[in-house]
């Protein structure tokens, strides 16, 4: 079997195993929607308030929604010892690691795509006007979040505190992907394009993006066997 | 050419050595029962014959290659404590997973076929949390078959086994033993082990004691082997 189809048979695998259970995407969903409300009620910001914070605000939201995603990646082949049968099955860590990676990535988008929306209600912005360089951003920086938090999932994955790990490993290392998006994320709700300014921040996202998969793929088999 | 080779492999969990320096071998088509006390290294070799982890020194081959190697990995077969299968699943869902995964010609024919084998083609696309024990416990055993492997790599196969699964097991290990197949079985139930092992391999505090054929005085009295080369 390809590398891409195993790919594929992991990502297929963990998302019908989510969506039975829906444990993970309706607490991250739930968690997003709570904090985007109560920040609207707690500053009641003015409309440049909210354009200046729209990015920070954001991409706060969806890193800690998206913590509670990616604590279940590893942690769901846990109970039945899962991730034996995985490890043991002939494909490699890294095919393992990326399929894991997808499922993630499209959870993490899923909730991120409802709460844009809700973003807009509650804050009363108007966000759509760069939607596609904003779908763009939005899929770059989720990914430097699914990448980063699915190798801390499975380096963490038999630690007892590992709910407390993991975001504690994943942020610090995501400072930069973070920066980049949220920046772009401001400029993009304001209606402004990426333009010569704001270039340099997507370059390094896709930078970023590509250093930490290959770094991932390379280390997978070894952070899995040991 | 041995089917497993153990050769000198130490594990360090920190500085305790839960194996040392264990040599073992199990020709093809023999069946090695590895017995000793709790603690004594049992699941960690079989895990590290497996390609679950490795060891701090020395190596493991199976027909000569690396556990880890992608074609070695095709030919074991592994039943460890847990049942190695998704609740949230079906049993048809999880053997089809498992075939895709080995890259089985037809992974859902041959879910079906192990399914019936096992008798649980009735409950086929029942998610595995509503089973009961006995028939996850059979669905473990039709997970580790599914593939045909070379080698069967059994961590207690026998504890916590209803009547029904004993049987499931039993049947097919001897089939399995007929076609040729290797199998190697950790054990603290030594009478049904020793119906089936060719070969006793006895841990003693993360070293092979004593490793050699199985004997009928071993059979009459399967305590025999700890008498002599255990700690007593």
């Amino acid at each position: 079997m390809g590398f891409l189809r195993q790919v594929l048979v992991i990502a297929a695998k963990d998302l019908r195993a989510e969506l039975r259970t829906k444990e993970a995407i309706n607490a991250s969903l739930a968690f997003a929607l709570v904090i985007l409300l109560l920040f609207s009620f707690a500053f009641d910001p003015t409309e440049e308030t909210t354009r200046e914070i729209s990015g920070g605000l954001l991409w706060i939201v969806f890193a800690f929604a998206g913590a509670l995603v990616l604590n279940r990646s590893f942690a769901r082949e846990l109970p039945n010892d899962c991730l034996d049968a995985l490890i043991a099955a002939p494909i490699s860590g890294a095919a393992l690691f990326l399929g894991k990676a997808m499922a993630n990535f499209l959870l993490v988008l899923a909730v991120e795509l409802v709460s844009l929306p809700v973003f807009g209600i509650f804050y009363n912005v108007r966000w759509t006007s760069q939607f596609g360089e904003l779908m763009l951003v939005l899929a770059l920086g989720t990914w430097a979040l699914t990448v980063i938090g699915t190798m801390f999932s499975a380096l963490t994955v038999n630690i007892r505190l590992r709910e407390v790990m993991l975001p504690m490993l994943t942020y610090p290392i995501l400072v930069p992907a973070l920066l980049g998006a949220m920046q772009l994320t401001t400029g993009l709700v304001a209606g402004q394009p990426i333009g010569p300014d704001t270039v340099a921040w997507l370059k390094m996202l896709i930078g970023f993006d590509v250093v930490y998969t290959a770094v991932s793929l390379v280390l997978a088999e070894t952070v899995l066997v040991g | 050419m041995s089917a497993v080779a153990v050769e000198g492999v130490w594990k360090f969990y920190g500085d305790f050595p839960a194996l040392r320096d264990v040599r073992l071998e199990a020709a093809a088509g023999s069946c090695l029962a590895l017995i000793g006390r709790n603690g004594a290294g049992k699941t960690t070799l079989l895990r590290i014959i497996a390609g679950f982890s490795r060891p701090g020194r020395g190596q493991v081959r199976i027909f000569g290659n690396a556990p880890r190697e992608t074609e070695t990995r095709r030919q074991i077969g592994f039943i460890g404590h847990g049942i190695s299968v998704y609740d949230e699943l079906s049993a048809l869902e999880n053997l089809t997973l498992f075939g895709r995964l080995y890259g089985l010609a037809d992974p859902r024919r041959s879910a079906l076929e192990w399914l019936e084998r096992t008798g649980l083609e009735r409950v086929r696309n029942g998610l595995v949390r509503e089973f009961s024990r006995g028939m996850r416990q059979r669905l473990a055993v039709a997970r580790a078959f599914l593939h045909q492997p070379s080698v069967l790599l059994l961590d207690e196969p026998f504890t916590a086994l209803d009547d029904r699964a004993i049987a499931v097991l039993q049947t097919l290990l001897r089939q399995a033993l007929a076609e040729g197949k290797t199998i190697i079985l950790s054990t603290h139930q030594l009478r049904e082990a020793l119906e089936l092992a060719s070969h006793v391999a006895l841990l003693n505090r993360g070293q092979a004691a004593f490793s050699g054929p199985s004997t009928p005085e071993m059979a009459a009295d399967p305590g025999l082997v700890y008498a002599r080369y255990g700690e007593g």
